[in-house]
């Protein structure tokens, strides 16, 4: 059961990217081009789509956290840092040129899939691999002091 | 490039349904909807038992053009113009990234700014920054 709510939420995600258009690349380039402003070719959408689900998240996150527990588990895995590290700083960098040269970020790349584009499956496969190379360096026992806590999505 | 049009209406929709399938998935399993770091877990190392649920979730990602499709008959438009070398090495930087960062554009931009989280703020200040500037260097630095 809990599985198949889990599968009807990504479902609701991948609506959600690609009702808003950002699971076209074209459309996340055209936003993040401000240079294409004076040309007019900017597209502010993407603004958008961050404050719906910012509003929605907002208000929702709050209702939920006051409840006792999650309905499939035995407590919430919010995170709790407040630190700001050089992670913190280098990975969102390194990240924002990969969206930048694509167009995909991890989301809309995996929702891409289900569009059935070669270019899609290759941007997955080289994310995959990235982000296995990344928790590999994280859990080297020469980088732990550096790593973050092993709990659960630690954003 | 491909010119592409304001659709404020849609994506303010589109954000909601984001929201919406954020705050079922805290209401559910407690967790945050970061997708990099959902997908990401699906490969060892194994810290939990939770790898059912987020293959659940990755396949309710992929399946949503298709079920656009079955109801609506066709697909939206999606442009994709990196070529293959840029799609490799982005799919890289992206990968690597946002799990070195601990969140994408979902996790940190919106579960972490609905938050209030200073991390979240700083990670999506500078994914936006990078982003923008890289776009800038490749259409106008040519």
């Amino acid at each position: 059961m809990a599985i198949l709510v889990q599968f009807a939420i990504g479902l609701v995600f991948g609506l959600g990217l690609i009702v808003s258009g950002m699971a076209n690349p074209a459309k996340v380039l055209n936003f993040l081009d401000v240079g294409g402003i004076p040309a007019g070719t900017w597209d502010a959408s993407l603004a958008f789509v961050m404050a719906g689900a910012v509003a929605v998240t907002f208000v929702g996150f709050n209702r939920v956290l006051k409840r006792a527990r999650p309905f499939f588990a035995a407590r919430f895995y919010v995170p709790t840092r407040t630190d700001i590290d050089p992670r913190i700083v280098a990975g969102p960098a390194i990240f924002g040129i990969g969206w930048g040269m694509a167009g995909f970020c991890p989301g809309p790349a995996l929702t891409a899939l289900g569009f059935g584009s070669a270019s899609a499956f290759i941007f997955v496969a080289t994310m995959c691999a990235g982000m296995v190379l990344a928790r590999f360096i994280a859990h080297l026992p020469s980088l732990t002091r550096y790593a973050t806590p092993a709990d659960p999505l630690e954003t | 490039m491909s010119v592409t049009h304001f659709t404020p209406v849609a994506s303010l929709l589109g954000g909601a349904l984001i929201g919406l399938s954020a705050v079922l998935l805290m209401w559910a399993t407690g967790r945050i909807a970061g997708v990099s770091g959902i997908a990401a877990r699906l490969f060892p190392p194994y810290e939990d038992r939770e790898f059912a649920g987020r293959l659940a979730f990755v396949a309710g990602l992929i399946a949503a053009p298709l079920v656009v499709r079955l109801v609506t008959g066709s697909l939206p438009e999606q442009t994709i113009a990196a070529g293959v070398p840029a799609l490799i090495v982005a799919g890289l930087l992206t990968g690597f990234g946002s799990v070195w960062g601990s969140g994408c554009t979902s996790g940190h931009g919106v579960c972490g700014l609905s938050r209030l989280s200073v991390r979240s703020l700083v990670a999506t200040a500078t994914f936006m920054a990078a982003g923008m500037a890289t776009v800038f260097v490749i259409r106008h630095w040519s």
